[in-house]
């Protein structure tokens, strides 16, 4: 699947004061591809997806994201990103469809597209009923399959996940992975960050974060047969052993 | 535009979803109101006051170096003639003048009997009522020292006379204090908990990776608790001219202005709250001490600042709500045009300018 690349980085770093949060970090993503970016606790994850959404500034290095500039166009990125935090980013004292329409509202998009739009996904979403109902009476797997949809509104064509399956059920990530690989399909990419080693099998690709450098990338497949390992967990541990941060 | 209406239309669910809160902030200028009307009186120290004296004889004398040497009181002159003594009113600066008619020793030495004028500028009510205290008391004070003298029943009755609020209406003195209390109130604690609660949500990093200019998350989400503040300043407005009486003498057009030059003041100040704390609780207690208590005690509103120790007359001067409880007080009680107050006015929109500087380059370098 060789397609145009979306993400490119070179040697991106952060440091704060004398600590380098995210050390040197080279790689691609492509088009429609699903990144897992994965890693213990403090290896550098959130540090490195700040930079690449332009919440945060590069202390060195290079990258790209959508073609654009993470320097120098950062605005440029926001219009062509989602994101979808750790945290649930949805107002709980509105409604589905009125957080929706905000969301939709500040990507600046035509209100006629929104309004049709924000229709069609609850239908999607089987949120029907529910439209007018609170966020705050949804059940928290719901809520995280509406934020993400909500991420993706737009139609960007990136979007930054950053553990977005936090204390959801097994049952319920599965059907989150489903509108996962249902938006790789329409051409987003995919780029996210989890603790679930299941998940990780998920994704087209996984880079294996340690110490804030890229210790490991390549297929789930790939990576089982390089370290000799039956599953993802053992990838894992057998990498985050190494480190010396501490979680 | 269209991103900036979408974010204000969601600022106004928030606020009309939480329906503890709107009824709190409707509620509170209704209580103050009413609860004010019971306002406090306090010792007054140091006033100047004019004496008029006719008599110019020993008891007469005697009268003003008593008023003299008391604590409470500063003669600052002694005029010859009644027509002076509405000018000096009207300079603002007097607040009591003390008239003693002609044969004032004679009458009391020959009739036993004799007539003293206590007059007050009552636009500050309880600072009148407790002026004309004091002034009474050092009356009566040489009538005693007078009869310890002689055994003879001497009487010198004091006439008490209030101008420009004869009916002593309280309401002059705390109307203003809690418009600027209210108002304040609602702003700088509304609007540093509304940011800071995105930010405790984690919405605030989704908005920053939005396309959605960070400087107009702020402005939408002043804009609410702005309409909010006006229909609260309209309520304590209706509720003064028609439950208290208590007309609007001025430009209500001028008053409005001033209001919400104060209310930009206060939201720049939650502005600054929210981004130096990241939690709800620790906005709300910033608020409530930094603002609220300073607010009561220093706005002149509660403690006359004039009797404040030096440094807590110096700190008084950073407190908004001081200036526009001056502001506010020209335009309801003394129907002063904007000639009288745009020096109030300029300091307001000085710190509003500074509080919004400051508060600004805050932000930006906290998404560095």
């Amino acid at each position: 699947m060789e397609t145009a690349t979306v993400i490119s980085t070179e040697k991106l770093t952060k440091r704060f004061g004398d600590f380098t949060a995210v050390n040197e970090i080279t790689f691609d993503v492509h088009q429609g591809e699903i990144f897992g970016f994965l890693g213990a606790n403090g290896a550098g994850k959130t540090t490195a997806m700040r930079m690449l959404c332009g919440l945060s500034n590069p202390s060195s290095g290079k990258a790209t994201i959508a073609g654009f500039d993470v320097y120098r166009q950062t605005e440029k990125i926001k219009k062509n990103i989602g994101y979808m935090s750790q945290k649930f980013s949805l107002y709980e004292d509105l409604t589905i469809l009125e957080n929706i329409r905000f969301y939709g509202g500040i990507y600046g998009m035509n209100r006629k597209i929104i309004k049709t739009k924000s229709v069609e996904l609850v239908e999607q979403l089987g949120l029907k009923e529910e439209a007018s109902a609170l966020v705050r009476s949804l059940p928290l797997g719901w809520k995280q399959k509406l934020a993400f949809s909500v991420a993706i509104f737009h139609e960007p064509k990136i979007v930054f996940l950053d553990e977005p399956t936090g204390g959801v059920d097994p049952v319920t990530r599965r059907q989150f992975w489903d509108l996962i690989y249902a938006a790789a399909e329409r051409g987003i990419t995919v780029f996210v960050t989890t603790h679930y080693m299941d998940e990780a099998e998920y994704c087209n690709r996984i880079s294996m974060m340690v110490d804030g450098t890229i210790k490991a990338l390549d297929s789930p497949a790939n990576l089982k047969k390089q370290f000799g390992a039956n599953n993802m967990d053992e990838v894992f541990y057998q990498l985050a052993r190494g480190a010396k941060r501490n979680t | 535009m269209k991103q900036f209406i979408a974010f204000v239309k969601k600022e106004f669910y928030h606020v009309f979803r939480d329906r503890k809160t709107l009824l709190l902030l409707f509620g509170m200028p209704i209580a103050q109101i009413v609860l004010f009307g019971f306002a406090l009186t306090n010792e007054i120290k140091n006033t100047s006051i004019v004496v008029c004296d006719y008599a110019n004889d020993a008891a007469s004398r005697r009268i003003i170096d008593k008023l003299e040497v008391s604590a409470n009181f500063e003669i600052e002159r002694i005029l010859m003639s009644h027509q002076q003594i509405e000018e000096v009113f009207r300079e603002g600066k007097i607040k009591l003048v003390v008239v003693f008619p002609a044969n004032f020793n004679n009458d009391l030495t020959h009739l036993n009997k004799a007539q003293v004028q206590i007059i007050a500028d009552a636009s500050d009510p309880n600072t009148a009522g407790t002026l004309t205290n004091y002034a009474s008391s050092i009356i009566l004070s040489y009538q005693s020292e007078l009869q310890g003298l002689q055994k003879i029943p001497y009487q010198i009755e004091t006439d008490i006379r209030m101008i420009y609020n004869p009916e002593l209406k309280g309401a002059t003195n705390f109307v203003p204090g809690v418009m600027a209390l209210v108002l304040f109130l609602i702003s700088v604690l509304m609007t540093s908990v509304s940011i800071v609660r995105e930010k405790e949500n984690g919405t605030m990093e989704v908005l920053l990776v939005s396309p959605f200019k960070t400087i107009l998350v702020v402005i939408s989400k002043a804009v609410p608790y702005f309409f909010l503040s006006l229909i609260n300043l309209t309520v304590i407005l209706l509720l003064s001219v028609y439950l208290l009486d208590l007309p609007i003498k001025g430009s209500v057009l001028l008053l409005f202005a001033e209001s919400s030059l104060l209310i930009i003041t206060a939201l720049s100040f939650g502005l600054l709250i929210s981004n130096s704390t990241n939690s709800q609780r620790t906005a709300m207690i910033i608020a409530l001490l930094g603002m609220m208590l300073p607010t009561i005690l220093l706005s002149g509103f509660m403690f006359p600042i004039e009797n404040m120790p030096v440094p807590l007359q110096v700190v008084s001067n950073i407190v908004p709500a001081k200036w526009y409880y001056i502001i506010v007080k020209s335009i309801m009680i003394k129907g002063l045009g904007f000639s009288a107050i745009w020096k109030e006015t300029l300091i307001l929109v000085g710190m509003t300018l500074f509080l919004l500087v400051v508060s600004i380059k805050k932000f930006k370098i906290r998404l560095a």
